[in-house]
């Protein structure tokens, strides 16, 4: 996995580069109150077999980032510049028909919600067989059905040749979230973008659920992008972890650099706020103090100065001037963030260490 | 089962001392039972929501009922405040049974007995100011408190870290942590004795979360409030809750101090539940208990054990042989032939 930078890099991807690469992405929709700058700027890379970790609450852009990859923005509606190299193939500014060539085999993706994403007048195992069908148009119908029941199998579905005729509301939660992830990987993927997989679903089977991708992954050797709000998955799944805020990248590193030694401060905002199995039961959590930001309308400066107990340690830099993604510490371990080096260090080892959530 | 569980050991609160006696809220042997048909002329069964659960919360106590989706913890809740009617089982309140309140009763009740529901977006009126919202349950009873009831609505507000100045804003004008404390206001304006939370806090962002579990546990401690909280997160549970209640399949599998539970449960679904979770401060998926299979339906639960058929530890007697609560040599009390032994690793 290759550092991404703020700045876009030369498009030139040879084979044995990183699958996807997304060089200064900008997502903007135009509305009515003004320009929601959801994604803006954004540059990371993901090699095949790798997983990459998107974190961020609501209105970070982790989401509109996945769907922009897949292409799956009305380009009407949606002002998208920057780059996206899926296997060397830029996907910005590709024709609707060519980006369908490359859903479902180059890059495909798992929703949050598989009772919406799952057609409900259709039979599961019809749904899956079509996904095939698509990208196979020689198959035979009943070699479309194999390989729909295959599937349903291999993601641990019993019965898969009685389940694959059942309609999507015979299926459980957990059931149902298989079921996409078979679409999902029928033509065997090499990008799978998952984004909250695992949200909606008891803690027995998002664990189900999350040694299932890893398993796949290790037998398609397929890179995947995995977006959630749990940092408990990331730590669990992830190999490199990429931290959004407002719609711009603020940390970079690899999991070890981003769970244990977290250099950006709404990094450890999340870290600290998040409620743990072990340390101590009765400390009172540590919030990151208001709310997340409008995307009309960002804070100047550091997108996170409101939030910061940190913002202005630095002259008036945090409200004036927006922080470049910058190495610090380690190597590949990006940070967005005015604090000088010895300050973080400081502020790491008095605030921050001591208190739960930080990786031991 | 029917033994009953009121008074089990081990149950001391943990926080500060409190006046041992009756406790507030006892729950005896609750079932709920939904009637269901499958097909046109189908034959009718009965989806065993909630079958027979016994448990007691303390004045001043924090009680958590944990579980998988489907476990009937809401069900129970929703029992407990009685907007469910129990198909069987007692509900006691301050030693008066309230299983069949009706009218006068029942409002009297809500006011000592008050509930926060998960989806701020779909709990408050959307027609109606914040300030009318939390002043509801006020005029429902017809209580005029000293200063007028926009005086103590706005106490309220600003009781719940809001601005009592958007006392007449509307729910669509907040962030769902705002919305969640205006939930929580109104359930504090009659100042209640228990508070009944179902999943108060999964809707929203972890920061936003922690801002609202401390909030809660803020209250909790100064207004020596008892919560039963149904949480699917146990993390979130373990750092508010002195006393956990685990559910499956609509029974009780264990319950016991919030201590003993997170470090060394005797159920065996306890500890799969508990390495199931991802924690922030465990890298990898080492060490995970992997359940096979989904909760069975409550439809038509499997004999004996109900968790006999995911549970590795199963045996012939698991499945002939219902086995009932008793209190393990944890200090739990745990409904298991083959208890566990000895701390989580």
């Amino acid at each position: 996995m290759t550092a991404p930078t703020s700045a876009p890099q030369s498009p030139a991807t040879t084979d044995t580069g990183p699958y996807l690469k997304v060089n200064d992405l900008r997502v903007q929709f135009p509305t009515e109150d003004g320009i929601v700058k959801a994604v803006d700027g954004v540059s990371f890379s993901v090699e095949r077999g790798q997983t990459l970790g998107i974190v961020g609450e609501s209105g970070s852009g982790k989401s509109v980032t996945s769907l922009t990859i897949m292409g799956l923005h009305n380009t009407k509606r949606a002002r998208i510049s920057g780059e996206i190299l899926v296997g060397g193939r830029n996907v910005v500014g590709m024709s609707e028909e060519q980006t369908r060539r490359l859903r479902g085999r180059d890059m495909s993706m798992i929703f949050q919600d598989p009772l919406s994403a799952l057609h409900p007048y259709f039979k599961v195992g019809a749904q899956i067989a079509e996904a095939y069908k698509v990208h196979h148009p020689n198959a035979s119908k009943s070699e479309c059905r194999r390989r729909a029941v295959d599937m349903l199998g291999r993601v641990g579905i019993p019965q898969p040749a009685r389940r694959a005729d059942q309609y999507p509301h015979e299926f459980s939660g957990g059931m149902r979230q298989r079921a996409m992830i078979a679409m999902a990987l029928v033509n065997d993927p090499d990008l799978l973008i998952a984004d909250e997989p695992t949200t909606a679903l008891d803690v027995t089977v998002q664990a189900q659920i999350l040694d299932l991708l890893e398993d796949l992954q290790r037998e398609f050797n397929s890179a995947i992008i995995m977006i959630t709000h749990d940092l408990g998955v990331v730590a669990q799944v992830a190999d490199d972890v990429l931290v959004m805020y407002g719609g711009r990248a603020v940390e970079f590193g690899s999991v070890e650099q981003v769970m244990r030694r977290p250099q950006h401060p709404y990094t450890w905002g999340l870290l600290a706020s998040v409620p743990s199995l072990h340390g101590d039961a009765d400390a009172d959590l540590v919030p990151i103090k208001g709310n997340p930001p409008s995307l009309i309308n960002l804070p100047s400066g550091c997108a996170f100065h409101p939030r910061c107990r940190y913002a202005g340690r630095n002259g008036d830099r945090s409200f004036t001037e927006v922080p470049e993604l910058h190495q610090v510490q380690e190597r590949g371990h990006l940070v967005a963030c005015h604090l000088s080096e010895a300050d973080r260090q400081k502020f790491y080892a008095e605030d921050i260490a001591p208190s739960a959530g930080v990786a031991q | 089962m029917t033994e009953t569980l009121v008074q089990e050991p081990g149950t001391e609160p943990v926080g500060p001392s409190r006046p041992a006696g009756e406790p507030l809220l006892v729950v005896e042997d609750l079932t709920k039972h939904f009637p269901v048909r499958s097909g046109m002329f189908g034959k009718t069964g009965l989806v065993r929501a909630v079958d027979g659960v016994s448990f007691s919360v303390r004045a001043g106590e924090t009680l958590g009922l944990v579980g998988e989706s489907g476990c009937g913890k809401t069900t129970t809740g929703r029992m407990l405040v009685r907007l469910l009617d129990s198909t069987s089982g007692k509900i006691t309140f301050e030693g008066k049974d309230i299983t069949h309140a009706k009218g006068g009763g029942l409002r009297q009740l809500r006011q000592d007995m008050q509930i926060i529901f998960q989806d701020p977006y779909a709990s408050l009126n959307p027609r109606h100011t914040v300030g009318r919202i939390v002043a509801m349950p006020l005029q429902v009873n017809g209580i005029n408190p000293p200063g007028g009831v926009k005086k103590r609505v706005q106490e309220l507000l600003e009781l719940v870290g809001l601005n009592p100045e958007h006392y007449n804003r509307y729910p669509h004008e907040f962030s769902g942590g705002q919305r969640q404390r205006i939930g929580v206001a109104r359930a504090l304006a009659l100042r209640p004795k228990i508070i009944v939370a179902d999943e108060p806090v999964s809707a929203l962002d972890v920061s936003i979360q922690a801002q609202v579990i401390n909030l809660l546990r803020e209250l909790q401690r100064e207004l020596d409030l008892a919560f039963v909280f149904i949480a699917h997160d146990l993390a979130v549970v373990r750092h508010f809750c002195q006393r956990i209640g685990v559910m499956y399949l609509g029974k009780m599998v264990e319950i016991g101090d919030r201590e003993t539970i997170y470090e060394r449960p005797a159920h065996p679904y306890t500890r799969a539940l508990l390495s199931a979770v991802p924690d922030v401060t465990k890298m990898g998926a080492s060490g995970r208990i992997r359940l096979e299979g989904d909760v069975p339906t409550p439809l038509n639960p499997p004999s004996g054990c109900r968790f006999r058929t995911r549970c590795w530890k199963a045996q012939e007697v698991c499945a002939s042989e219902e086995p009932p609560l008793t209190v393990k040599s944890n200090g739990t009390v745990a409904a298991c032939h083959f208890p566990e032994d000895g701390a989580i690793k």
